[in-house]
C-alpha cells in the first residue's frame, strides 16, 4: 500500500475543503472496501479524508413517514435499531446480513452508497425503497443517483450525508450470498408503498443495482407470488463469472422475488 | 487406563501460548538489524525473460539489495529437487526440467519468482519490487491436464508433449481378460478439482548468515526442518549441515503445503550471506500464497469397474492424468503414483487392477501433497465408481460394497500393498446405524415437503499411511529414507524430555507424546516436554506428513522408552542390591520382588547421574536413550463414512444434512485430539466436494481464484450442526507397530468429496456431478431433469 | 510519519506511524504483541479481529493514526490477573483450537458474538457469526462448542 497524507476533518465543510487542497483525495468512513483496493495497489490515493471523527455525521432517525439514517451510521448500528426494525424489517434484516460482524462494526452506510459495488446491498435497498440520497450540496433520487458500475450521481468532493428511506407497507429482502466473498451473487430488494406500489430492486446480477419494471407492475397489481408466474429477467447483460452465469443469475432473481413477496412484511 | 496415559482425554498442553497470544510463529520473530525480501512474480504463465533491469529499483529508498538467477548462478546454488525419481513403463526415468531458486530464462506460471528485492522495510521492498522492470516474451501457455499433451505449450524442453512420466502398475493383459468376461461394466470420467491448501499462516522465512562463525540459521514454517536442511544443503549446496541450522518454531498450520522445500525460503538464507550477514525476513502475502504454494490434486481419470454375474467386482482399469503444474515440487513425483494407484482396491477385494499415469507440466503452480496426497484421489474413482455400479446393478449400495469387502487378513492387493488388519462390514455395520439408515426414506420424504432433495452417500475409505520401509520406499525411488527418530533423556529429577523428529503444526503431539511417556514410566505428564523443530537440538527427523507422527514417531519414542526402561531397571537393581531379573517397574516405581524395596522412577533417574550406587564399570552412568524406528509395512487406517445432503430444488444450494464417520484407527492415543483432526478432515472434504476449486483462466493462464473473494473456504456455517455430525470409531490393532496405531490426520479429507457426491448424485438421480458442486453446478445439473419434466 | 496514542490492553502506548500503517502492524511491530495475527489481505479471514471500543474490528483494515484516542483490546489483555477469560478457558476445555494460528482472532470474535447475543446465543447464530474468522484445522466443530460452553459463563 503506497504512503498518503491522513486527514480526519471533525466538519463536512472541513472535509470538502481537504478534499479540494488534494491532489488524488479519497474519502473512507469503515474503509473496508478502499483500504483492501489500496492493499493490491489497484488505488493509492494521495490524501485519505478519514470521515469518521466528523461530529454528528452518524444517527437514525424515524419520522412518520420515513426513516433518515445519517452517512457514518454503521451497518450494525442500523441491524440492531429497533425503530427501524419496526417500520421497515427488511432493512434491518439487509443490514444484518452484510459482510460478516466486522465489516457490519465498520462499514457505513454512506460509504456503500457511495461506492456502489454492483454487489452492494444497500444500493438495492435505496432503489427498492425509492430512498433519496442526501449530500452536502442537494438530494438526489436513487433513481437518478446510481447510474454505473461503482459510478454515481456524486460530483468530485461531494459527501453523502444522509439516505431516507419513506416508510413502506411491506417491504423485503432476499439474499444469495457468494459463497466466498459474502456480497450478493444476486439479492432483490422489495417494496410496497402505502399506496399500493411496489418496487423490486435487484443487485448482484448486473453492472450495477436495477430495478425489474415488469415484476413492479405485476406486483403492483397484485401483490403475491403468483403475480409473478411467466415473468423473469433475461440473461442477455447479466453478470457471468465462475460462480454464477447470467442464466442461473436470472433464475436466481425470479426465485428470490417470489421468496420476498411471500417473506414481505 | 491414567488419567493422562493412553486413551485419556488430555487437554492440550500446547493450548496456553496460544489462546493468550504467545505463540512464535515464524513472522513474530524479529532478528536485530534483519532486512525485508519482497519478490517479484511472473505476471505470464509462460514467458521468456528477455531482460531484468533493476537500476532504476535499486535506487529506491530503504534497498539494500536486488537479486536475480544471476547471483544465484555466480554463488552456484543448485535447482530445487524432486525427491522421488518415477520411471516410465518403459524403464526411463522421469523427465523433469531445472527448478531455480529464482526463474532462469524463462518463466512457467504466474507468480514464479523472477528477483527478489532486500529492503529495510518491507513496504519499500514491495515498492521497489514494483519498480524492477522485467521484459518478457510472452510465450503459448496452458493450465490444463487434459490438454497438456496435446498442446503447443512446450513447459519444459526435458519433457516433450509436457509428459514427465507414463507410469502404470498391476497386470494389464489379466485385467483386459477379466473386462472381456465380465457380466457388467461401469465406465465413469472423474476430475479430481484442483484445490489450494490455505494453512492460515501464510509461508514465511528469516535467513540469517553470521560471518563470525561461517554458520546459516533458517527460521522457517516446516513441516520437516532436517529435511529442509538436508536439501538446502545438499542440493543447494549452500552450507554443509553442521554449519546450518533450521528452525520450525510454531506452525499455523501445513496441510502437506509445508513439508516442501520452496525458493523463497532458500533465497532469504542465501541472501543474508550476500548482504554481509544481516538477516533477511519474508513472509508471504495470502495473495502470494495463493500464487506460490503448492496446489493439490487434479487428476483427470477415466476408470472402469467390471463386475460378475453376482455383482463381485472382478476387475478395475483406471487412466488419469496427473498435473504436476510448472515444476516438480518436492514430492510430487510420488503423489499419483505410489500414493494413488496402490490405494485404487479401496476395501474390496479386486482381484485384477491395472492403472496407468501420465503425470504431465502444466503452466500452473506446482502441485504436490495436500492432506490425504493420492489417497483421496484414489478414494474419490473408487468409491464413485462402486456406487454407481451399485446403482446399475440395482443394489443397496451398502451391500454391494459389504459383499466386495475383503474379510481375510492379511490380504495382498494386486498393486502392492498387503492390508495388515481391519474389520471393514463392522465399521459399515456402526455407520449404517449411527446414521439411522434405515429410516432415510422418511426424512427424503419429510426433506420433500419442504421443497427439498435429500440424498445418502457412501465412501468406504481405506488410507495407507507411516509410508515404510525405508528399503522399500528407496527401491520404488524415495530419495530419503521414511523412518522417525526420538531422543529421550531423563533429567537427574526425573522429569523427562523426548527429542522427535515429528513436528508439531496443530497435530498436540505435545499432549499425545507425552501421554505416552505418562503411561510408560509412571511420571506426571507435566514433567514430561516434547522438544521438536529445531535441527541443533534434534539430530534427524523425517518430519510430520502423511499421518505418520502416531505410527511412526510415536514409535520410535515408545523404542526408546523401552530402552530407557530396560536401563532404569538394571539401575534400580544395583541401587537396590538386587538381580535385575527380580526388579518390577509398575507405575513409575521399581520394586523388588518379595521384597518392601523399592524406588521411585526419580530416584533411579538421580541415581543414574549421581553413580554413587552404580558400578560405572559394569553400568554407564546417566538416562539417556535414542531409538531410529524404521516401520517394517505402513499402517491401514479405514473406515465408512455416511453423509446426507439436502439440495434446494429452487437454487441449488446443497447443504450437509448430517455427516457420520466412523474410523477403525487401532489404538487412539487421545480421543479429543484424533476427534478433532476428523472433523477438520472432513471439513476440508466437504470444502472439496461443495465449495473449493482453485481456477485458471484458460486464456490468460491467470490464477482467477486468488483471494478469499473467490476462493471458497469452509466456514462455519457450511458444516454440519453439532448434533448431526457424528463421529464413531471401530478397533482392530494394527500389527506392525508396538502400539497398535494407525493414522487419523488425513482420514477425514479422504473419505469425504466421495460420500458427498454420491449423496449430491443420489438426491438428484443423476451418474455424476462435478466438484466442487457449487449452487451453480448443482442448478446447472437440474435443468436438463427440469426440462424432461415440463 | 504522525504520533499517535491510544489505550492498549489498559496501557496507554504511543508511537510514529505512517499514515498507511494498519493497527495490526502497530501491535505486532511498535508494541510488539505479536498474538494478533494477519492470516490474509483482503479483510477475510479474522485473524488480526482486536476490540476497538468494545467492538470487534479487523486490525488489518484499519489504521494506527485512526485509532487516536482509542482503547484497543488484543489477545493479550483479557486474562485478568493471571486468570483466563472464559472464552479462552472454553477453547482449551472443548479443544477448540489445533495450530492456534486463527485462535486469538476467533476468541476476540467470540468474546463479541457472546456479549451481543448473551448467554443462551444459538448455534445457528454462532455459526453465521463466526463467518468472518477462517480456521482451517477443526472444522469449526468445537468452536463453536467452545463458543456455547463460554456463553452460558460469561
Amino acid at each position: 500500500m503506497e504512503n498518503f497524507n491522513y486527514h480526519r476533518p471533525v466538519t463536512v465543510g472541513a472535509a470538502a475543503s481537504m478534499m479540494k487542497k488534494s491532489k488524488d483525495g479519497s474519502y473512507m468512513s469503515g474503509g473496508h472496501t478502499l483500504l483492501p483496493t489500496m492493499k493490491h495497489g489497484l488505488a493509492a490515493p494521495t490524501d485519505i479524508i478519514d470521515l469518521t471523527a466528523i461530529k454528528g455525521f452518524s444517527g437514525i432517525t424515524v419520522s412518520k413517514t420515513s426513516v433518515t439514517i445519517k452517512a457514518g451510521t454503521t451497518h450494525m448500528e442500523v441491524a440492531t435499531s429497533s425503530a427501524i426494525k419496526k417500520v421497515i424489517p427488511a432493512l434491518w434484516e439487509m443490514a444484518g446480513k452484510i459482510g460478516g460482524v466486522h465489516v457490519r462494526n465498520k462499514g457505513t452506510i454512506g460509504g456503500s452508497v457511495a461506492n456502489n459495488d454492483p454487489a452492494a446491498d444497500y444500493p438495492s435497498a435505496c432503489m427498492g425503497l425509492g430512498a433519496t440520497i442526501i449530500t452536502d450540496k442537494r438530494k438526489i433520487p436513487a433513481d437518478a443517483f446510481f447510474i454505473g458500475m461503482y459510478e454515481t450521481a456524486l460530483k468530485p468532493g461531494e459527501i453523502i450525508t444522509a439516505i431516507s428511506f419513506p416508510i413502506p407497507k411491506k417491504s423485503s429482502h432476499q439474499k444469495f450470498p457468494n459463497p466466498a466473498s459474502r456480497y450478493a451473487l444476486t439479492g432483490v430488494f422489495m417494496s410496497q408503498d402505502k399506496a399500493g406500489k411496489v418496487r423490486v430492486a435487484v443487485t448482484g446480477a448486473g453492472p450495477m443495482v436495477f430495478r425489474v419494471p415488469d415484476m413492479e407492475a405485476a406486483l403492483s397489481k397484485s401483490f403475491s407470488a403468483g403475480s409473478l408466474s411467466g415473468i423473469s429477467v433475461k440473461a442477455k447483460g447479466l453478470n457471468t463469472d465462475m460462480h454464477a452465469t447470467a442464466e442461473y443469475r436470472a433464475h436466481l432473481i425470479s426465485v428470490l422475488a417470489k421468496r420476498a413477496v411471500e417473506a414481505a412484511k | 487406563m491414567s488419567d493422562t496415559g493412553i486413551g485419556a482425554r488430555v487437554l492440550r498442553k500446547e493450548d496456553n501460548r496460544f489462546i493468550t497470544g504467545k505463540g512464535q510463529y515464524t513472522d513474530d520473530i524479529n532478528l536485530k538489524d534483519q532486512t525485508f525480501a519482497y519478490f517479484v512474480r511472473s505476471p505470464h504463465a509462460h514467458a521468456t525473460i528477455k531482460s531484468v533491469n533493476t537500476a532504476k529499483a535499486k535506487k529506491m529508498p530503504g534497498v539494500v539489495d536486488i537479486f536475480t538467477c544471476k547471483e544465484v548462478e555466480q554463488d552456484k546454488i543448485g535447482g530445487l529437487i524432486c525427491g522421488w525419481m518415477i520411471h516410465s513403463k518403459d524403464g526411463s526415468p522421469m523427465k523433469a526440467g531445472p527448478h531455480p531458486i529464482l526463474a532462469s530464462g524463462k518463466v512457467r506460471f504466474v507468480g514464479d519468482q523472477v528477483a527478489v528485492v532486500i529492503a529495510e522495510t518491507r513496504a519499500q521492498a514491495k515498492s521497489a519490487a514494483e519498480a524492477v522492470v522485467v521484459s518478457y516474451g510472452v510465450l503459448p501457455h496452458n493450465v490444463d491436464a487434459a490438454d497438456a499433451m496435446k498442446t503447443k505449450a512446450q513447459v519444459h524442453d526435458a519433457a516433450p508433449d509436457n509428459r514427465v512420466y507414463n507410469w502404470s502398475i498391476g497386470d494389464q493383459a489379466a485385467t483386459d481378460a477379466a473386462f472381456k468376461s465380465a457380466a457388467h461394466v461401469t465406465k465413469m470420467d472423474l476430475i479430481n478439482n484442483r484445490l489450494i491448501p490455505n494453512a492460515m499462516e501464510t509461508r514465511a522465512a528469516i535467513g540469517s548468515y553470521d560471518t563470525g562463525s561461517d554458520h546459516y540459521t533458517l527460521y522457517t514454517t516446516s513441516q520437516n526442518p532436517h529435511v529442509a536442511r538436508l536439501v538446502i544443503s545438499a542440493f543447494h549446496g549452500l552450507a554443509p549441515e553442521h554449519k546450518l541450522r533450521v528452525i520450525a518454531p510454531d506452525v499455523g498450520g501445513g496441510f502437506g503445503s509445508k513439508i516442501f522445500i520452496y525458493g523463497e525460503e532458500v533465497v532469504c538464507v542465501w541472501a543474508s550471506k550476500r548482504i554481509g550477514g544481516r538477516p533477511v525476513k519474508w513472509t508471504a502475502d495470502r495473495s502470494e500464497a495463493f500464487l506460490s504454494d503448492a496446489h493439490g490434486r487434479d487428476h483427470v481419470t477415466h476408470a472402469e469397474l467390471a463386475m460378475d454375474r453376482a455383482g463381485k467386482i472382478t476387475a478395475l482399469r483406471v487412466n488419469t492424468t496427473a498435473a504436476m503444474g510448472a515444476y516438480l515440487s518436492t514430492f510430487s513425483a510420488a503423489v499419483p503414483t505410489y500414493l494413488y494407484a496402490t490405494l485404487l482396491s479401496g476395501q474390496y477385494n479386486i482381484p485384477n487392477i491395472y492403472a496407468e499415469v501420465d503425470a504431465v507440466y502444466t503452466n500452473t503452480a506446482p502441485v504436490d501433497a495436500y492432506r490425504g496426497a493420492g489417497r483421496p484421489e484414489a478414494t474419490y474413482v473408487i468409491e464413485r465408481i462402486v456406487e454407481t455400479a451399485a446403482r446399475e446393478l440395482k443394489m443397496d449400495p451398502a451391500e454391494f460394497r459389504r459383499m466386495n469387502f475383503i474379510t481375510v487378513f492379511p490380504h495382498q492387493t494386486p498393486v502392492i500393498f498387503q492390508y495388515d488388519a481391519g474389520d471393514y462390514g463392522a465399521a459399515l455395520d456402526k455407520a449404517l446405524e449411527m446414521s439411522d439408515y434405515k429410516n432415510f426414506a422418511s426424512r427424503k420424504a419429510e426433506s420433500a415437503r419442504h421443497g427439498k432433495l435429500r440424498g445418502v452417500g457412501f465412501s468406504a475409505y481405506i488410507e495407507a499411511c507411516g509410508i515404510a520401509p525405508s528399503a522399500a520406499v528407496g527401491s520404488l525411488g524415495a530419495g530419503v529414507g521414511l523412518w522417525e527418530s526420538a531422543e529421550v533423556r531423563v533429567n537427574a529429577v526425573g522429569s523427562v524430555e523426548v527429542l522427535t523428529g515429528s513436528h508439531s503444526h496443530g497435530q498436540g503431539h505435545e499432549t499425545t507424546f507425552a501421554q505416552l511417556v505418562s503411561d510408560r514410566l509412571g511420571v506426571d505428564i507435566n514433567s514430561v516436554a516434547i522438544v521438536h523443530g529445531d535441527t541443533d537440538k534434534v539430530q534427524m527427523g523425517m518430519g510430520t506428513y502423511g499421518s505418520r507422527s502416531g505410527a511412526v514417531g510415536m514409535t520410535a519414542i515408545s523404542k526408546a522408552l523401552d530402552k530407557i526402561e530396560a536401563k532404569a531397571r538394571k539401575i534400580a537393581a544395583a541401587v537396590m542390591e538386587a538381580s535385575v531379573d527380580d526388579i518390577d517397574f509398575k507405575d513409575g516405581t521399581f520394586t523388588v520382588k518379595g521384597t518392601d524395596k523399592k524406588m521411585a522412577f526419580g530416584e533411579v533417574a538421580l541415581a543414574s547421574y549421581t553413580g554413587h550406587k552404580i558400578n560405572s564399570s559394569e553400568i554407564e552412568l546417566g538416562l539417556k536413550e535414542t531409538s531410529f524406528h524404521d516401520p517394517s509395512n505402513f499402517v491401514f487406517p479405514a473406515g465408512v463414512h455416511i453423509c446426507e445432503v439436502e439440495v434446494d430444488e429452487d437454487t441449488g444450494l446443497t447443504k450437509i444434512a448430517s455427516y457420520t464417520a466412523v474410523d477403525d484407527f487401532g489404538t487412539i492415543i487421545n480421543p479429543m485430539i484424533v476427534e478433532g483432526q476428523v472433523q477438520g478432515g472432513v471439513a476440508q472434504g466437504i470444502g472439496q466436494a461443495l465449495i473449493e476449486g482453485c481456477h485458471y483462466d484458460k486464456e490468460s493462464g491467470q490464477l482467477l481464484t486468488g483471494s478469499y473473494n473467490d476462493y471458497n473456504m469452509p466456514r462455519a456455517g457450511n458444516m454440519p450442526h453439532i448434533e448431526n455430525f457424528k463421529l464413531g470409531f471401530t478397533f482392530t490393532k494394527c500389527p506392525s507397530n508396538p502400539l497398535g496405531m494407525k493414522g487419523c490426520g488425513e482420514a477425514g479429507a479422504i473419505a469425504a468429496p466421495p460420500a458427498v457426491i454420491n449423496a449430491i448424485t443420489d438426491a438428484l438421480g443423476i451418474r455424476d456431478i462435478a466438484m466442487p458442486a457449487t449452487p451453480l453446478t448443482v442448478w446447472n445439473a437440474m435443468q436438463p431433469m427440469k426440462r424432461a419434466a415440463e | 510519519m504522525t504520533a499517535v496514542s491510544m489505550k492498549v490492553n489498559n496501557k496507554t502506548v504511543s508511537g510514529e506511524v505512517e499514515g498507511r500503517t494498519l493497527l495490526v502492524d502497530f501491535i505486532r511491530t511498535n508494541l510488539g504483541l505479536t498474538g494478533t495475527h494477519v492470516g490474509c489481505d483482503t479483510s477475510q479471514c479474522g485473524a488480526c479481529v482486536v476490540h476497538i471500543d468494545g467492538k470487534a474490528v479487523k486490525s488489518c483494515t484499519t489504521l494506527a493514526v485512526a485509532c487516536e484516542g482509542a482503547e484497543v483490546t488484543t489477545i493479550e489483555g483479557i486474562a485478568k490477573n493471571g486468570k483466563l477469560h472464559p472464552m479462552q478457558q472454553a477453547f482449551h476445555e472443548e479443544h477448540g483450537l489445533q495450530c492456534g494460528y486463527c485462535t486469538p482472532g476467533m476468541i476476540m470474535s467470540s468474546i463479541d458474538i457472546v456479549k451481543r447475543n448473551g448467554k443462551k446465543v444459538s448455534e445457528e447464530v454462532i455459526r453465521r457469526e463466526l463467518s468472518g474468522n477462517i480456521c482451517r484445522c477443526t472444522g469449526y466443530h468445537n468452536i463453536v462448542a467452545a463458543v456455547q460452553s463460554a456463553a452460558a459463563k460469561m
